[in-house]
């Protein structure tokens, strides 16, 4: 073809064609800027490989500066106000304070990362380019839309409700940011390391959907109200089945603090993915439904009911609904690192790499299955999705319960090594994970769509008659 | 009253209507279903048009026969080709008009590559609203992009193509087309299986589109019923067998048949046909003359007074143009049959009394359009 000899038609077009890529651009550097990069990028190299010696080498190790632990400067900070003889108000606020805003800096990074990694992702799934015109790689694209939205005027439907309308976007927040306290990100390096680190988990996360039903009952929308609706059902029918497989892993590590439960699978060096597949595939699944992702993303199904609850925000209103949807996500992935996946601890790697890094990747390999689920799958319908918490998610997490149960007695009381009993209760949980899926499948009716029919050829036209001619042929 | 029973306070059943589109991201255009609903069940639905009349039968009165072709792109815009094809059968069989042999061969070629690209489109906006964000909209739109590529290639326009003239085509492909046209048909089997293997056994997708919208055999033909959704409800009737125009009698295909008259059957009928397509377009290729790819017509074809019913098989079914000339150059008549307005007729018995989820996804399997909706 031709085209390409004809100057660019359109400000894009002639955008795209003279754009080249960082690595393009450096080969077009002077000698001298060329030497002096390597050189800072080798000093780099040497200064890290030099600070990794020095951790390495326990030089540092249980300084306030030491790299690995930030948790290690807030308590040397409050070791030293304390020893000024304050009031202990003082330090006790100066943590909380510190460690709210590492959490919501760290949530805001995450957010801005996050929401360039999906679209970039997704369109790698979906072989497009994604975006890739603000700053390198497109890495500026998240603060380019959030100017855009919050430039946006706010507009109210007719009839809403002024308040309640109002609210939403801002409560939807509170939960997402209250449901980061209790992860462990390393050793002794949580917000607030609660006894009862599940029961808040699950009693912040069904929170949620208050704000959810706000936005859509006050929109005074049809589609808002039922995607308010259809999230409000699908919350309630999930939140079971998520506290059931939680149960299960309380029974197991006996303990509801979150750092306890992966203190158990750092000491019987198992990731509880492994001894529970069951109930992690049953906490990401029911986890798609509860925070709305493909493919459970009934609540704002944009084939049938446009957005959803948030289908009359316009402006950075809309734009709070979606950065939560993503920080959920993330919230999601950093419970399930730490209930199933070993949480900050990485096989004795934890002591020479810092544990939030850790836990990061491990959010980071969560997100990336959820949009890569977001890539691939159709949704379910509503009766579809309900089905399945009510008739077999639940019944088969009732079941992994009494065994689970029985499997912490063994472990606890029996006097055997570790390494049988906790070997015993994978090959158990297995076992019942293959067969009692397919069992109960079976019981309940449930046949695969798998070889579906595929069209009769056939060279001979006719209308009903021939028709009937072609059915009746197997 | 002492007591009041809970069913007269109870407001839970109580139906409410619901606009789906104008803007909609389901209707496909600008079409409105005003969907009278209980909960999430759908009770009643009426089908809303003519938001897209642009007043095409009236404005053709005025045309000649050759000016009128532009309009038929814009009739069905991702079956420009077809509908190109339509009116130009019409028009020579009104007025006598002999057309090459090779003209015949470049029709088969660009209306056979057109249906692959509308059943492209058709198929993955079905699965886009059965919720699968676009990605295999996107995979379908890789190759329909290379065969929006080979119609630019020869008449300059991807979309609104206006290419089909009466007594041939406008022009003889260029000669970096064939190579080209090579390279896509040999491609194209291995894509259209990746693709299959992409959806057609992904158990949601199953769940989805299996024993949904079902229409029987019977209820396809009383509601007139055309194209693949006629053939997913298992009546075998494809124009290009029935009553083949072109060269179709030299080609050998085979016309999928759906065994269920569901959702699942239409897209599979749809997938099928892309591969008879890609058959078909082989052996023209092979089997294509040279010579002249157009005969010269008079500038105001002037056809003799009378009446005429021109059909073809497009992407979406049967498309007829109902012509009258009164012997002048203009027609006195000009009327369309759209296969997806009288295709959109039978969604009322395949919506009401389902879900919305499973309406939509009905819908998506009807493969509307909505400018040969309203024309």
């Amino acid at each position: 073809m031709s085209r390409a000899a004809l100057p660019p038609a359109t400000p894009m077009a002639r955008q795209i064609l003279d754009h080249r890529s960082l690595l393009q651009r450096a080969r077009t550097l002077p000698g001298e800027a060329r030497v002096a990069l390597a050189l800072l990028g080798i000093m780099t190299v040497a200064a890290l490989a030099a600070v990794g010696y020095l951790v390495i080498a326990g030089t540092l190790d249980g300084r306030w500066y030491d790299i690995r632990d930030l948790g290690n400067g807030t308590s040397h900070l409050v070791y030293w106000m304390e020893r000024q003889g304050w009031h202990p108000a003082i330090p006790y606020l100066t943590t909380g304070l510190l460690g709210g805003l590492g959490i919501l800096s760290l949530v805001g990074g995450w957010l801005v990362i996050g929401s360039w990694v999906e679209r970039r992702l997704l369109a790698k799934f979906q072989i497009r380019q994604g975006p890739n015109r603000n700053g390198p790689f497109g890495l500026l694209q998240p603060i380019a839309d959030a100017l855009k939205l919050i430039q946006k005027e706010a507009l109210i439907p007719i009839g809403a409700d002024r308040l309640l309308y109002y609210l939403p976007p801002v409560l939807i927040f509170i939960p997402a940011m209250l449901g980061w306290a209790p992860v462990p990100w390393a050793a002794r390096m949580s917000y607030v390391d609660m006894n009862v680190g599940v029961v808040y988990a699950i009693a912040i996360s069904s929170l949620g959907v208050l704000a959810v039903f706000l936005a859509g009952w006050s929109s005074n929308n049809h589609y808002a109200l039922l995607g308010a609706m259809r999230t409000v059902a699908m919350m309630v029918s999930y939140e079971i089945p998520i506290s059931m497989t939680l149960l299960s892993v309380v029974v197991l590590t006996g303990s509801l603090q979150l750092s306890q439960i992966v203190a158990w699978q750092q000491q019987y060096h198992v990731w509880l993915i492994i001894v529970l597949p069951l109930a992690a595939f049953t906490f990401l699944f029911a986890s798609t439904a509860e925070i709305n992702r493909t493919p459970n993303d009934i609540g704002e199904a944009e084939s049938e009911i446009v957005a959803g609850f948030h289908t009359e925000y316009s402006g950075m209103k809309a734009g709070l609904f979606l950065a939560v949807e993503l920080g959920n996500a993330i919230l999601v992935g950093a419970m399930m690192a730490t209930f199933f996946l070993g949480g900050y601890t990485l096989f004795g790697l934890e002591t020479w790499i810092p544990g939030y890094l850790i836990l990061a990747t491990k959010i980071g390999a969560v997100y990336f299955v959820f949009v890569w689920l977001r890539g691939t799958l159709p949704r379910f319908r509503l009766d579809q999705l309900m089905g399945f918490a009510w008739k077999f998610l639940i019944p088969l997490a009732i079941v992994q319960l009494l065994v689970v149960a029985v499997e912490a007695l063994v472990i606890e009381q029996s006097g055997l090594p570790g390494v049988a009993t906790v070997s015993g209760a994978i090959l158990v949980n297995a076992l019942l994970t293959f067969f009692g899926v397919r069992a109960w499948a079976n019981a309940i009716g449930y046949r695969p769509e798998a070889g579906a029919s595929t069209p009769i050829l056939t060279t001979a036209v006719g209308g009903l008659r021939a028709a009937a001619r072609l059915q009746a042929v197997p | 009253m002492a007591t009041t029973s809970d069913a007269a306070n109870d407001t839970a059943n109580e139906p409410y209507v619901l606009n789906i589109g104008p803007q909609h991201p389901s209707t496909h255009g600008v079409f409105r279903l005003r969907v009278v609903m209980d909960g999430e069940v759908i009770r009643d639905l009426d089908m809303i048009v003519g938001y897209l009349h642009r007043s095409m039968e009236k404005l053709a009165e005025e045309r000649t026969y050759t000016q009128n072709i532009p309009f038929t792109d814009r009739a069905d815009y991702l079956a420009a080709m077809s509908n190109n094809l339509g009116l130009c059968l019409a028009v020579e069989r009104l007025a006598g008009v002999e057309v090459p042999e090779r003209a015949s061969y470049l029709r088969v070629i660009f209306a056979e590559l057109q249906r692959i690209a509308s059943h492209a489109m058709a198929n993955g906006t079905l699965v886009s609203d059965a919720g699968a964000w676009q990605t295999p909209l996107l995979y379908m739109f890789r190759e329909r992009e290379k065969i929006l590529d080979l119609f630019e290639m020869t008449c300059g326009a991807r979309l609104t193509t206006n290419y089909m003239r009466i007594g041939g085509v406008a022009f003889d492909p260029p000669p970096e087309f064939w190579p080209a046209l090579q390279e896509l048909v040999d491609e194209l089997p291995a894509r259209i299986d990746e693709y299959a293997s992409l959806v057609q056994d992904s158990e949601i997708f199953l769940a989805r589109t299996r024993n949904v919208g079902v229409i029987t055999a019977a209820d396809a033909i009383n509601g007139s019923l055309v194209g693949p959704a006629l053939r997913g409800s298992g009546v075998p009737w494809d124009l290009r067998k029935a009553e083949p125009y072109c060269v179709y009698d030299r080609m050998e295909f085979e016309v999928p048949v759906g065994r269920h008259g569901d959702v699942y059957d239409r897209f599979m009928v749809r997938m099928e046909e892309t591969r008879q397509s890609t058959a078909i377009i082989k052996q023209a290729m092979a089997q294509i003359p040279g010579g002249p790819h157009k005969t010269d017509i008079p500038l105001a074809l002037r056809p003799p007074a009378g009446e005429v019913y021109g059909r073809v098989e497009g992407p979406r079914g049967e498309l007829g143009f109902y012509l009258v000339s009164d012997g002048t150059p203009a027609p006195y008549r000009f009327h369309i049959r759209a296969p997806s307005l009288i295709n959109l007729s039978l969604l009322r018995e395949m919506a009401v009394g389902v879900s919305l989820p499973d309406a939509v996804v009905a819908l998506g399997s009807l493969d509307i359009i909505v400018g040969d909706i309203d024309r």
